[in-house]
Protein backbone atom coordinates (compact mmCIF):
# COMPACT_ATOMS: atom_id res chain seq x y z
CA UNK A 1 0.00 0.00 0.00
CA UNK A 2 1.14 3.51 -0.74
CA UNK A 3 -0.58 6.82 -0.31
CA UNK A 4 -0.99 9.44 -2.99
CA UNK A 5 -2.25 12.87 -1.96
CA UNK A 6 -4.24 15.13 -4.25
CA UNK A 7 -4.59 18.72 -3.06
CA UNK A 8 -7.29 20.84 -4.68
CA UNK A 9 -7.49 24.61 -4.31
CA UNK A 10 -9.78 27.21 -5.83
CA UNK A 11 -7.93 29.16 -8.49
CA UNK A 12 -6.29 32.24 -6.95
CA UNK A 13 -8.57 34.70 -8.74
CA UNK A 14 -11.76 33.08 -7.41
CA UNK A 15 -13.32 34.48 -4.26
CA UNK A 16 -13.20 32.06 -1.31
CA UNK A 17 -15.82 33.23 1.22
CA UNK A 18 -15.11 30.26 3.54
CA UNK A 19 -11.44 31.16 3.72
CA UNK A 20 -12.37 34.78 4.36
CA UNK A 21 -14.70 33.78 7.21
CA UNK A 22 -11.87 31.76 8.77
CA UNK A 23 -9.44 34.65 8.34
CA UNK A 24 -11.85 37.10 9.97
CA UNK A 25 -12.23 34.82 12.99
CA UNK A 26 -8.48 34.72 13.67
CA UNK A 27 -8.05 38.06 15.49
CA UNK A 28 -10.85 37.08 17.90
CA UNK A 29 -8.88 33.94 18.70
CA UNK A 30 -5.75 35.93 19.38
CA UNK A 31 -4.04 35.12 16.07
CA UNK A 32 -2.69 38.31 14.58
CA UNK A 33 -0.72 38.81 11.42
CA UNK A 34 -2.59 36.42 9.10
CA UNK A 35 -3.60 38.49 6.11
CA UNK A 36 -5.35 35.83 4.04
CA UNK A 37 -6.72 32.29 4.37
CA UNK A 38 -7.79 30.06 1.50
CA UNK A 39 -9.52 26.76 2.09
CA UNK A 40 -9.04 23.73 -0.11
CA UNK A 41 -9.58 19.98 -0.25
CA UNK A 42 -7.17 17.13 0.33
CA UNK A 43 -7.77 13.63 -1.01
CA UNK A 44 -5.72 10.70 0.32
CA UNK A 45 -5.72 7.77 -2.09
CA UNK A 46 -4.52 4.42 -0.74
CA UNK A 47 -3.04 2.61 -3.72
CA UNK A 48 -2.69 -1.17 -3.93
CA UNK A 49 0.85 -2.05 -5.01
CA UNK A 50 3.73 0.24 -5.88
CA UNK A 51 3.20 3.79 -7.07
CA UNK A 52 5.05 4.05 -10.35
CA UNK A 53 4.85 6.68 -13.07
CA UNK A 54 1.96 4.91 -14.77
CA UNK A 55 -0.11 4.92 -11.56
CA UNK A 56 0.70 8.56 -10.94
CA UNK A 57 -0.32 9.42 -14.50
CA UNK A 58 -3.67 7.69 -14.02
CA UNK A 59 -4.26 9.51 -10.73
CA UNK A 60 -3.36 12.77 -12.46
CA UNK A 61 -6.06 12.05 -15.06
CA UNK A 62 -8.52 11.21 -12.30
CA UNK A 63 -7.74 14.45 -10.48
CA UNK A 64 -8.09 16.46 -13.66
CA UNK A 65 -11.40 14.95 -14.73
CA UNK A 66 -13.13 14.28 -11.42
CA UNK A 67 -11.48 15.30 -8.12
CA UNK A 68 -10.95 18.84 -9.38
CA UNK A 69 -12.97 20.96 -11.78
CA UNK A 70 -10.17 22.71 -13.61
CA UNK A 71 -12.51 25.48 -14.71
CA UNK A 72 -12.46 26.76 -11.13
CA UNK A 73 -9.79 24.74 -9.30
CA UNK A 74 -6.08 23.89 -9.44
CA UNK A 75 -4.68 20.60 -8.16
CA UNK A 76 -1.40 18.88 -7.29
CA UNK A 77 -0.62 15.17 -7.09
CA UNK A 78 2.18 13.78 -4.88
CA UNK A 79 3.24 10.60 -3.16
CA UNK A 80 2.94 10.89 0.62
CA UNK A 81 6.62 10.45 1.58
CA UNK A 82 5.89 10.37 5.34
CA UNK A 83 3.46 7.49 4.96
CA UNK A 84 6.00 5.75 2.72
CA UNK A 85 8.87 6.20 5.22
CA UNK A 86 6.81 4.95 8.19
CA UNK A 87 6.36 1.53 6.61
CA UNK B 1 -48.80 13.85 -31.26
CA UNK B 2 -47.14 16.07 -28.74
CA UNK B 3 -43.51 16.39 -27.74
CA UNK B 4 -41.94 13.98 -25.29
CA UNK B 5 -39.68 15.68 -22.76
CA UNK B 6 -37.49 13.58 -20.49
CA UNK B 7 -36.85 14.50 -16.87
CA UNK B 8 -33.89 12.76 -15.27
CA UNK B 9 -34.13 11.56 -11.68
CA UNK B 10 -30.75 11.29 -9.95
CA UNK B 11 -30.31 10.03 -6.39
CA UNK B 12 -31.12 13.21 -4.46
CA UNK B 13 -33.15 14.99 -7.15
CA UNK B 14 -35.99 17.01 -5.56
CA UNK B 15 -37.86 18.77 -8.32
CA UNK B 16 -38.24 16.02 -10.89
CA UNK B 17 -41.97 15.60 -10.21
CA UNK B 18 -42.65 19.36 -10.25
CA UNK B 19 -40.81 19.54 -13.55
CA UNK B 20 -42.88 16.70 -15.01
CA UNK B 21 -45.99 18.54 -13.86
CA UNK B 22 -44.87 21.78 -15.50
CA UNK B 23 -44.23 19.94 -18.76
CA UNK B 24 -47.71 18.41 -18.62
CA UNK B 25 -49.32 21.79 -17.87
CA UNK B 26 -47.60 23.24 -20.92
CA UNK B 27 -49.17 20.51 -23.04
CA UNK B 28 -46.20 18.20 -23.60
CA UNK B 29 -45.68 14.65 -22.40
CA UNK B 30 -43.19 14.20 -19.55
CA UNK B 31 -41.05 11.06 -19.67
CA UNK B 32 -39.33 9.91 -16.48
CA UNK B 33 -35.67 9.07 -17.10
CA UNK B 34 -33.54 7.28 -14.51
CA UNK B 35 -29.89 8.13 -13.81
CA UNK B 36 -28.92 4.56 -14.73
CA UNK B 37 -30.63 4.68 -18.13
CA UNK B 38 -28.17 4.12 -20.94
CA UNK B 39 -30.45 5.62 -23.58
CA UNK B 40 -32.93 8.47 -23.63
CA UNK B 41 -36.00 6.52 -24.83
CA UNK B 42 -36.33 8.71 -27.95
CA UNK B 43 -37.31 11.85 -26.04
CA UNK B 44 -37.29 15.14 -27.94
CA UNK B 45 -35.70 17.15 -25.13
CA UNK B 46 -34.29 16.62 -21.63
CA UNK B 47 -34.58 18.53 -18.37
CA UNK B 48 -32.06 18.01 -15.58
CA UNK B 49 -34.06 19.04 -12.51
CA UNK B 50 -33.15 20.70 -9.22
CA UNK B 51 -32.17 19.01 -6.01
CA UNK B 52 -29.05 17.83 -4.28
CA UNK B 53 -27.94 14.84 -6.31
CA UNK B 54 -25.35 12.78 -4.45
CA UNK B 55 -25.67 15.24 -1.57
CA UNK B 56 -23.59 17.77 -3.51
CA UNK B 57 -20.59 15.69 -2.38
CA UNK B 58 -17.25 16.64 -3.97
CA UNK B 59 -18.87 19.53 -5.86
CA UNK B 60 -22.51 20.13 -6.77
CA UNK B 61 -23.21 18.02 -9.86
CA UNK B 62 -19.72 16.49 -9.98
CA UNK B 63 -20.79 12.90 -9.37
CA UNK B 64 -24.08 13.02 -11.30
CA UNK B 65 -22.16 14.25 -14.31
CA UNK B 66 -20.72 10.72 -14.59
CA UNK B 67 -24.09 8.92 -14.32
CA UNK B 68 -24.80 6.49 -17.16
CA UNK B 69 -27.65 8.67 -18.44
CA UNK B 70 -25.31 11.62 -18.88
CA UNK B 71 -23.37 9.86 -21.61
CA UNK B 72 -26.23 10.05 -24.16
CA UNK B 73 -27.31 13.44 -22.78
CA UNK B 74 -23.85 14.93 -23.44
CA UNK B 75 -23.50 13.25 -26.81
CA UNK B 76 -26.95 14.28 -28.06
CA UNK B 77 -26.79 17.79 -26.56
CA UNK B 78 -23.69 18.39 -28.66
CA UNK B 79 -25.72 17.24 -31.69
CA UNK B 80 -28.55 19.67 -30.93
CA UNK B 81 -30.87 17.93 -28.45
CA UNK B 82 -32.54 20.65 -26.35
CA UNK B 83 -31.41 20.34 -22.70
CA UNK B 84 -32.48 22.52 -19.80
CA UNK B 85 -30.66 22.41 -16.45
CA UNK B 86 -32.43 23.93 -13.48
CA UNK B 87 -30.44 24.63 -10.30
CA UNK B 88 -28.66 21.32 -9.65
CA UNK B 89 -29.24 20.60 -13.34
CA UNK B 90 -27.36 23.80 -14.22
CA UNK B 91 -24.53 22.68 -11.92
CA UNK B 92 -24.43 19.30 -13.69
CA UNK B 93 -24.28 21.03 -17.10
CA UNK B 94 -21.26 23.10 -16.05
CA UNK B 95 -19.57 20.03 -14.56
CA UNK B 96 -20.21 18.21 -17.84
CA UNK B 97 -18.72 21.22 -19.69
CA UNK B 98 -21.84 21.55 -21.81
CA UNK B 99 -21.96 25.09 -20.44
CA UNK B 100 -18.87 27.17 -19.61
CA UNK B 101 -17.88 28.36 -16.14
CA UNK B 102 -18.60 26.76 -12.80
CA UNK B 103 -20.88 26.97 -9.77
CA UNK B 104 -19.65 27.67 -6.23
CA UNK B 105 -21.17 28.27 -2.80
CA UNK B 106 -23.19 31.45 -2.31
CA UNK B 107 -20.86 34.27 -1.28
CA UNK B 108 -22.79 34.79 2.00
CA UNK B 109 -22.36 31.06 2.84
CA UNK B 110 -26.10 30.56 3.53
CA UNK B 111 -28.87 28.68 1.80
CA UNK B 112 -31.19 31.16 0.13
CA UNK B 113 -34.87 30.82 -0.75
CA UNK B 114 -36.72 33.77 -2.22
CA UNK B 115 -38.93 35.04 -4.98
CA UNK B 116 -36.35 36.38 -7.43
CA UNK B 117 -36.72 39.05 -10.07
CA UNK B 118 -34.91 38.26 -13.32
CA UNK B 119 -34.50 39.84 -16.71
CA UNK B 120 -34.72 37.60 -19.76
CA UNK B 121 -31.68 38.65 -21.77
CA UNK B 122 -31.90 36.13 -24.58
CA UNK B 123 -35.31 35.11 -25.95
CA UNK B 124 -33.84 33.24 -28.92
CA UNK B 125 -32.93 29.93 -27.22
CA UNK B 126 -34.95 26.72 -27.48
CA UNK B 127 -36.22 27.30 -23.94
CA UNK B 128 -36.94 31.06 -23.96
CA UNK B 129 -38.69 31.88 -27.24
CA UNK B 130 -42.04 32.52 -25.52
CA UNK B 131 -40.45 35.40 -23.59
CA UNK B 132 -39.45 38.69 -25.11
CA UNK B 133 -35.90 39.98 -24.71
CA UNK B 134 -35.74 42.38 -21.79
CA UNK B 135 -38.86 40.95 -20.14
CA UNK B 136 -38.80 41.01 -16.33
CA UNK B 137 -40.07 37.92 -14.55
CA UNK B 138 -40.35 36.63 -10.98
CA UNK B 139 -39.56 33.00 -10.25
CA UNK B 140 -38.44 31.23 -7.06
CA UNK B 141 -34.77 30.74 -6.27
CA UNK B 142 -33.53 28.23 -3.69
CA UNK B 143 -29.97 27.07 -3.46
CA UNK B 144 -26.71 26.77 -1.59
CA UNK B 145 -24.27 26.76 -4.52
CA UNK B 146 -25.60 29.43 -6.82
CA UNK B 147 -22.53 31.58 -7.42
CA UNK B 148 -21.72 31.53 -11.12
CA UNK B 149 -18.01 32.04 -11.83
CA UNK B 150 -15.93 32.04 -15.00
CA UNK B 151 -12.69 33.61 -16.09
CA UNK B 152 -12.77 37.08 -17.60
CA UNK B 153 -12.30 35.78 -21.15
CA UNK B 154 -15.34 33.49 -20.81
CA UNK B 155 -17.45 36.25 -19.24
CA UNK B 156 -16.54 38.69 -22.01
CA UNK B 157 -17.35 36.05 -24.62
CA UNK B 158 -20.72 35.21 -23.04
CA UNK B 159 -21.64 38.91 -22.89
CA UNK B 160 -20.47 39.64 -26.42
CA UNK B 161 -22.38 36.69 -27.87
CA UNK B 162 -25.58 37.38 -25.94
CA UNK B 163 -25.27 34.09 -24.10
CA UNK B 164 -26.23 35.44 -20.69
CA UNK B 165 -29.81 34.21 -20.88
CA UNK B 166 -31.03 35.49 -17.50
CA UNK B 167 -29.74 38.14 -15.13
CA UNK B 168 -30.64 38.81 -11.49
CA UNK B 169 -32.40 42.15 -11.06
CA UNK B 170 -32.39 44.46 -8.02
CA UNK B 171 -30.49 41.96 -5.86
CA UNK B 172 -27.66 39.55 -6.55
CA UNK B 173 -28.56 36.61 -4.28
CA UNK B 174 -25.28 34.69 -4.38
CA UNK B 175 -22.39 36.75 -5.70
CA UNK B 176 -22.68 35.48 -9.27
CA UNK B 177 -20.35 37.36 -11.60
CA UNK B 178 -22.12 39.91 -13.84
CA UNK B 179 -25.39 39.06 -11.97
CA UNK B 180 -25.65 35.96 -14.13
CA UNK B 181 -28.66 33.75 -13.31
CA UNK B 182 -28.53 31.57 -16.41
CA UNK B 183 -26.62 31.05 -19.63
CA UNK B 184 -26.95 29.27 -22.95
CA UNK B 185 -24.53 27.40 -25.17
CA UNK B 186 -23.58 28.79 -28.56
CA UNK B 187 -26.29 26.90 -30.43
CA UNK B 188 -29.04 27.90 -27.98
CA UNK B 189 -30.20 24.33 -27.35
CA UNK B 190 -28.54 23.95 -23.93
CA UNK B 191 -29.70 26.37 -21.23
CA UNK B 192 -28.96 26.37 -17.51
CA UNK B 193 -30.21 28.61 -14.73
CA UNK B 194 -30.33 28.62 -10.94
CA UNK B 195 -33.93 29.84 -10.35
CA UNK B 196 -36.82 27.39 -10.67
CA UNK B 197 -39.32 28.05 -13.47
CA UNK B 198 -41.10 24.75 -12.70
CA UNK B 199 -42.24 26.24 -9.37
CA UNK B 200 -43.98 29.14 -11.09
CA UNK B 201 -46.45 27.54 -13.47
CA UNK B 202 -49.77 27.63 -11.60
CA UNK B 203 -51.59 30.68 -10.22
CA UNK B 204 -52.66 28.73 -7.13
CA UNK B 205 -49.13 27.99 -5.95
CA UNK B 206 -46.33 30.17 -4.64
CA UNK B 207 -46.33 33.81 -5.66
CA UNK B 208 -49.41 33.27 -7.81
CA UNK B 209 -47.48 34.10 -10.95
CA UNK B 210 -46.95 31.77 -13.86
CA UNK B 211 -43.75 33.41 -15.08
CA UNK B 212 -41.97 30.06 -15.39
CA UNK B 213 -44.45 28.44 -17.77
CA UNK B 214 -42.98 29.97 -20.97
CA UNK B 215 -39.89 27.75 -20.56
CA UNK B 216 -42.05 24.74 -21.18
CA UNK B 217 -44.32 26.27 -23.83
CA UNK B 218 -41.22 27.57 -25.67
CA UNK B 219 -39.73 24.12 -26.04
CA UNK B 220 -43.08 22.57 -26.91
CA UNK B 221 -43.61 25.05 -29.76
CA UNK B 222 -40.11 24.49 -31.03
CA UNK B 223 -40.51 20.71 -31.05
CA UNK B 224 -44.01 20.63 -32.48
CA UNK B 225 -43.16 23.12 -35.23
CA UNK B 226 -39.91 21.32 -36.02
Amino acid sequence: MARVVVDVMLKPEILDPQGQAVQRALPRLGFEGISDVRQGKRFELEVDGPVDDAVLARIHDLAESFLANTVIEDFTVRVDEVAEAAK
Amino acid sequence: MTARIGVVTFPGSLDDRDTQRAIRLAGAEPVALWHKDKNLHQVDAVVLPGGFSYGDYLRAGAISRFSPVMEPVIEQAKAGLPVLGICNGFQILTEAHLLPGGMLGNDHLHFICRDQKLRVENAATSWTSDYSAGQEIHIPLKNMDGRYVADQYTLDKLEAEGRVAFRYLDFNPNGSLNDIAGITNEAGNVVGLMPHPEHAVEPLIGSGRTDGLPFFTSILKKLVNA
